[in-house]
């Protein structure tokens, strides 16, 4: 059993307390690390440079450390599941909230650093530039995903807050392909994501109810017992 | 262990501003009749950052312009432009050349003339660069990837070394080749680009006088990151034209096919004129930011032809440049 692995007490501590007065605050404080780090290059301070060309640097880094804290989120279950940790689930909305975070910041630094907050600008990219569309519409699904994130409105909307939830698949796809397009040539570090994007969503496709009803239509697997479950 | 290019001392090197200002001071100088080195002999010392003596030039196509913003006066630093660059021979990163093009070795160096021309052969560099005087020339670079700099280049005309070659009335393109050698250059043990990298130029473009062959920056042997030892400058079109290392030369009577327009058809053309009307597939090119513009005003609108329209566009009278792009 899952619990089993779990100690239920450390540094006299339950794990609910564990996760509120140490786990949370650490990862906190992990999640503004990027930002530190992006401020400390721009002034070359701790010896970080930000480069010659500062706004590209800004607006890279930004967008990928959402990426990267959004295939974050989607490891969590995975881990859980895998390594027997339940409770890591606590930490994914603290996480998910800074991939938004930085995803707002990341476009904030395109329309004011980069386009010099010309709207117009901004909209006729949004609308003739594919790579754009793209991007833009992966920051609007986080909208919804950030508003619903409370615990109110996750005991408002019950079930349905699942099936929101899940929009952050079609979230990481579009933020990937984004990444991609965006590429003048070197797509290797784009194509990296692609394959990390795969395995996480490959994982949770081979534990889906979805995969076993195909199987079984196809008459492959028996039906009974969810794949890849032990004994 | 790659050796870093020589870094010169802060000391050496003068800004920007008084850059321009010692310029237009030795303009008189020049108008006056006092030539600062003699017409032919340039001799480019192998260490990139050594001093070059030539005849001023007080040409700065920039100061042509009426409509130039007023930030495009002031060139690049050094810094800027030697340390933010795409040649992929040694890396994809823009960091990548100021970190090993240092392990090149621009000495010995030689220039093989071929093709269409009365006059062919392989050249030791020294011999390549022997009849020219160098002059230096502020221009505009812009890159397709809509960004562009203000830069000092030192060099000649292209048009002054074609002649001396005497092509024939079959050449109608110039093809030019980088150097191929990955022991050296460790980005073209990766196919990310047909090795040896190759462009051209119609031969009416090669011979208009913007077109610049280069081997000196801000008064200086060009760093290696740059293009050292000789590379072409074309201002009025994409950067990626402005080819690096250069090996070969030949004079063809078909068009070339160039590296860029290899490796993305649809989005690299031959001619890859500057040009807002005409977008990159994925992103618009009616704008750039240009380096070093204050930090919430970089962005500007890109010109066309990168603003050297009157010096250019009689080579594209009639010509549709949305299908020749």
């Amino acid at each position: 059993m899952m619990d089993a692995v779990t100690r239920q007490h450390f540094l006299g501590l339950n794990v609910e307390r564990r996760y509120r007065l140490l786990y949370k605050p650490a990862v906190f404080v992990a999640g503004l690390a990027p930002l530190a780090w992006m401020i400390c290059a721009l002034f070359g301070g701790f010896g970080f440079s930000a480069g010659v060309d500062q706004v590209k640097f800004l607006e890279l880094e930004n967008g990928k450390t959402a990426l990267n804290l959004i295939m974050l989120t989607l490891m969590i279950t995975p881990a859980r599941q895998l390594a027997g940790l339940p409770h890591l689930v606590r930490l994914r909305r603290m996480i998910g909230l800074f991939a938004f975070f930085y995803a707002l910041l990341h476009f904030s630094v395109y329309v004011v650093l980069d386009l010099d907050l010309n709207w117009h600008m901004v909209g006729a990219d949004v609308v003739k530039r594919p790579y754009i569309t793209v991007g833009f519409t992966a920051l609007l699904l986080l909208v919804p995903l950030a508003v619903t994130s409370t615990n109110r409105m996750m005991r408002r909307l019950g079930r349905d807050w699942s099936r929101l939830h899940r929009l952050v698949y079609v979230i990481a796809l579009l933020g990937v392909w984004h990444f991609y397009w965006q590429e003048k040539l070197d797509v290797r570090e784009p194509l990296l994501y692609t394959l990390m994007l795969t395995i996480l969503l490959g994982y949770r496709f081979a534990r889906s109810a979805w995969l076993r009803r195909l199987l079984t239509l196809l008459r492959v697997h028996r039906g009974r017992r969810p794949l890849g479950h032990p004994e | 262990m790659p050796s870093r290019v020589p870094r010169i001392a802060p000391s050496e090197i003068t800004p920007p501003e008084t850059y321009c200002n010692r310029r237009a001071f030795l303009a008189g100088a020049v108008a006056a009749g006092a030539a600062l080195g003699s017409a032919g002999a340039a001799v480019i010392p192998a260490r990139a950052g050594t001093p070059l003596h030539y005849a001023y030039d007080a040409r700065d196509s920039v100061d042509a312009l009426v409509d130039a913003p007023d930030q495009n006066r002031t060139p690049n630093t050094l810094e800027q432009i030697s340390d933010y660059n795409n040649y992929y021979e040694f890396g994809t990163g823009k960091t990548d050349p100021a970190e090993y093009a240092g392990r090149l070795q621009t000495r010995p160096w030689n220039v093989a003339v071929g093709g269409e021309a009365e006059i062919t052969g392989s050249f030791p560099l020294e011999e390549f660069l022997r009849p020219y005087a160098l002059e230096e020339r502020i221009y505009r670079f812009r890159c397709v990837e809509a960004w562009s700099m203000v830069i000092p280049w030192v060099g000649f005309p292209l048009a002054q070394m074609l002649t001396r070659f005497k092509p024939t009335s079959r050449a109608k393109y110039v093809v030019f080749e980088t150097l191929y050698r990955p022991s050296q250059m460790p980005g073209q043990r990766v196919p990310i680009l047909q090795w040896p990298y190759r462009e051209g130029l119609r031969i009416d473009e090669a011979m208009n006088p913007l077109a610049f062959m280069v081997v000196g920056l801000y008064g200086r042997v060009l760093p290696n990151q740059n293009g050292a030892p000789l590379r072409l400058i074309v201002p009025w079109k994409y950067g990626f034209k402005g080819i690096k290392a250069i090996v070969r030369i030949a004079f063809t009577e078909v068009q070339p096919l160039t590296t860029w327009s290899q490796a993305a058809p649809d989005e690299y053309g031959f001619y890859a004129n500057v040009n807002p009307n005409v977008p990159h597939p994925r992103w618009s090119q009616e704008s750039e930011r240009r380096i070093g513009n204050p930090f919430f005003h970089e962005r500007q609108p890109t010109l066309m032809f990168n603003g050297y329209a009157n010096e250019v566009a009689y080579l594209y009278k009639g010509m549709n440049l949305h299908r020749f792009f």
